[in-house]
């Protein structure tokens, strides 16, 4: 024992009882906090739960809405709306998405990278519902119709900074040596690219384009001045039709995208203003549609990854 | 860097300085028992020799042990390589004095000969020679490893004296053969013993140079 | 009589006869302005293992990297001098990089295996070239896994993803995925420096094997590998200016039973900074 131990033993007895209970209060502290903090969201899932369980019926799911009064409608057109703005906007924003995220980490300090970096950081940044009114002058306007394809455009354009951020992100993440190692062996740069590094952030990219998705499907604003809304629209009945007149499925998806479409967030904030009590119920079915649905994303989001590291670990 | 190695090397060649002067000794004092005709001073001798082989194995351990334990190279391999092999020539000339007080007491109650005037020369030279080439070694002096070796001529010089001097004896009266043996082996030992040094030379210059060489001296005399 | 009964060296008689499988001639290379080697001349003997070694920093690994033009991947390197595989320069203004990087193979330090199947792994060089026959396939990638010494470990789960492999096998399928591709030459970066004992003395031996049939470079700060497993080295240091030299080039066994140069002698003996 030297002078130090001495020191460090005696400094160590002085500090023991109120390092008890300081641990103890810090405890107390911090576990209160996280109750505190994980009360809005049961209180939200549990009321929503509660007043929207009350109005929520299979019918929901697969009528279009019936008139006041009538037993049985629901809110389909809402549902099929939601996918397809959400499957356009998707198939819009991807690729751009994805191709900007490996420029950017390949040569993020070439004039082009840096660019990429800031205008997608801007992007993000820009209120939904200042996108909506720029889609409406752009697109709307000039069709003179509101329609299903502005809806997505809008989106898709909220999705772009997402998908572009988390792409980025996780292929900085792959080592450097993975891809060494393919361009040793003579593979060329895009080959490595594909082949080997975006497998590599696969994951990663995946969970980004969720994450993107979940935030979209959620949007109201900027779909007031793009998809409007639209209580009559049959999915089946215009596939039916298209068959019936023998319409190539161009022409058949065209109509489709050329409508005005409802979603469910639009959905809820149609019905949750209206004076009629049925409608506002409806209002917090459509909310505990909508929840379930984001659940069941980030659910499936999380259970890919698991499946794929367990496949991974071998 | 590697003070520990350092040391432990020190403290090596210290040992072999140590089991060096030791062997000086032995012959000198063989040779001095035998002029004396003093038996059991040779038997002390004889014994004394298992002192040298133990200090041989001791080395010989320590070696192998920093082989082991340390990873030497160059330089180092080289030098640890010698001692072993400088440990096991010391050994042996260790040997040769004990093979003179042997002779000693083998003699007995017989007579000398003829005074030891040559033999003990021989003796002094052989341990002078031993001396520098032990101090040549650890000082890793290549200059003077190499002027020893060629003083063995004088040794060789002295043993065919000795030789020449011991053949009129045999052939004065046949009777004396088994003395004048006797004193022939004795320079025998010392003129192998003067050999060796030779080799210790030459490994101080292998571990200088790397190269291992024979240092001949000019006209090998060897009977 | 002089015999020169020196350290009778390994000089095996097939080593005389054996050439140059690459030449290195005044060699330097630059990364901007800054001078990473400087002069660098030395000569790779085939179907030997020599081993470059050196205190940190000193330019090994650029020069182990030089071999196979992976320097070209930063953006500011460039090099003067030449360096020839077979007589041909592979930094010739025509010569196809691509060939250069199937000639010359690389194992790297830390084990990467790509995250895809064992099979997948091996079979991705291969596939590059355009073999895609599966019986082609399926026989190449067991003779590349019986050269590193892993087939029978993973005969049974080819299919498994690589990632799923021990350290020690994820390296040795690192090492059948580059000799997937035929390579002449193969470049080691410390490719034990990250295993286990055990596991290190495996690819050893197993180096022992493929100097039978390829060329072996390889970078190594640990000595003592380089002196068990190599049969050139060559003992490199920064000068001055920072920039990497090339101080003593000869047979292993030389190096390290008596080096001509004391920079060597010092490094080697542990006596060094």
């Amino acid at each position: 024992m030297n002078q130090f131990s001495v020191m460090l033993a005696q400094g160590h007895q002085r500090r023991r009882s109120s390092r008890r209970t300081v641990n103890a209060v810090m405890l107390a502290l911090t576990g209160l906090l996280t109750l505190l903090a994980l009360i809005p969201l049961f209180w939200i899932i549990g009321y929503v739960f509660y007043r929207g369980g009350k109005a929520i019926n299979l019918d929901f799911f697969i009528h279009t809405p019936t008139p006041l009064g009538v037993p049985g409608g629901g809110v389909l057109h809402a549902i099929e709306g939601t996918l397809i703005i959400s499957l356009i906007s998707s198939i819009l924003a991807i690729p751009p998405g994805i191709l900007a995220a490996f420029y950017a980490a390949r040569h993020p300090n070439t004039p082009l990278g840096v660019a990429l970096r800031f205008s997608t950081d801007m992007l993000s940044g820009v209120p939904s519902i200042v996108v909506g009114l720029f889609v409406y002058a752009l697109i709307v306007v000039p069709q003179k119709h509101f329609s299903a394809l502005a809806g997505g455009v809008a989106l898709a354009i909220l999705m772009l900074p997402i998908i572009t951020r988390t792409t980025e992100e996780m292929l900085k993440l792959v080592p450097g040596t993975l891809r060494e190692a393919s361009l040793g062996l003579g593979a060329p740069e895009w080959k490595t690219s594909l082949s080997v590094v975006f497998p590599a952030a696969l994951d990663g990219i995946i969970t980004g384009f969720l994450l993107g998705i979940a935030r979209a499907a959620g949007e109201t604003a900027p779909l007031l001045f793009t998809a409007l809304g639209n209580e009559r629209f049959d999915l089946g009945r215009m596939i039916q039709s298209g068959v019936q007149s023998h319409q190539s499925i161009f022409q058949v998806i065209g109509r489709i995208l050329n409508q005005p479409v409802d979603s469910l967030p639009l959905t809820l904030y149609k019905y949750a203003q209206q004076p009629y009590p049925e409608r506002v119920e409806q209002s917090w079915a459509v909310a505990l549609v909508l929840l379930i649905l984001v659940l069941l994303v980030n659910i499936i989001a999380r259970l890919w990854i698991e499946l794929r590291a367990r496949r991974l670990r071998g | 860097m590697r003070k520990t190695f350092e040391a432990e090397i020190q403290q090596l060649k210290d040992e072999l300085l140590l089991m060096g002067s030791m062997v000086e000794q032995q012959v000198l004092d063989a040779v001095d028992a035998l002029k004396r005709r003093d038996v059991p001073a040779s038997h002390r001798i004889f014994d004394s020799d298992a002192k040298i082989n133990s200090k041989r194995y001791g080395i010989e351990e320590q070696v192998m042990i920093l082989i082991a334990t340390q990873q030497p190279m160059a330089h180092d391999l080289r030098l640890l390589a010698s001692i072993l092999e400088v440990s096991a020539e010391l050994e042996r000339m260790g040997d040769y004095a004990k093979g003179i007080a042997t002779i000693n007491i083998r003699m007995g109650e017989e007579p000398p000969l003829k005074p030891l005037i040559d033999i003990p020369r021989m003796a002094k030279k052989g341990a002078d020679m031993l001396h520098r080439s032990l101090t040549a070694f650890i000082n890793e002096d290549v200059n003077a490893a190499r002027a020893i070796p060629p003083e063995d001529d004088e040794v060789d010089d002295l043993y065919t004296q000795v030789y020449r001097e011991l053949m009129t004896f045999v052939m004065k009266d046949p009777k004396n053969i088994d003395r004048a043996n006797y004193l022939l082996w004795t320079a025998h030992n010392l003129e192998r013993f003067a050999d060796r040094v030779t080799n210790i030379c030459e490994r101080t210059v292998f571990i200088a140079t790397g190269e291992m060489k024979e240092i001949t001296s000019s006209g090998d005399g060897s009977a | 009589m002089n015999s020169n009964i020196a350290i009778q060296t390994v000089e095996k008689t097939t080593a005389e006869v054996r050439g140059m499988k690459v030449e290195v001639k005044d060699l330097s290379v630059f990364y901007g302005k800054f001078q990473a080697l400087a002069e660098i001349n030395v000569d790779i003997r085939e179907q030997m293992i020599t081993a470059i070694i050196g205190p940190s920093g000193c330019g090994k690994s650029t020069l182990l990297r030089s071999f196979n033009r992976m320097n070209d991947l930063t953006p500011s390197a460039h090099i003067q001098g030449k360096i020839t595989l077979d007589s041909e320069d592979i930094y010739a203004p025509g010569m196809d990089v691509v060939d250069v990087r199937r000639r010359v193979g690389m194992v790297f330090q830390r084990p990467n295996p790509f995250p895809k199947s064992i099979y997948d792994n091996v079979a991705y060089g291969p596939r590059l070239y355009g073999v895609r026959r599966h019986s082609d396939l399926d026989a190449l990638v067991e003779h590349s896994l019986k050269q590193a010494a892993l087939w029978e470990e993973v005969k049974d789960k080819l299919h498994q993803s690589g990632m799923s492999l021990s350290g020690g096998q994820q390296q040795r399928l690192c090492i059948a995925r580059a000799l997937a591709v035929q390579p002449e030459v193969v470049l080691m970066d410390e490719p034990a420096s990250a295993l286990d004992p055990i596991s290190t003395l495996r690819i050893e031996e197993l180096m022992q094997e493929l100097k039978k049939d390829y060329t072996i470079i390889i970078v190594t700060h640990n000595m003592q590998q380089a002196a068990r497993v190599s049969d050139y080295t060559a003992m490199m240091m920064i000068d001055e200016q920072r920039a990497g030299r090339m101080i003593e080039y000869d047979q292993t066994n030389i190096i390290f039973t008596r080096p001509k140069d004391k920079r060597t002698e010092d490094y080697v003996t542990g006596r060094f900074g």
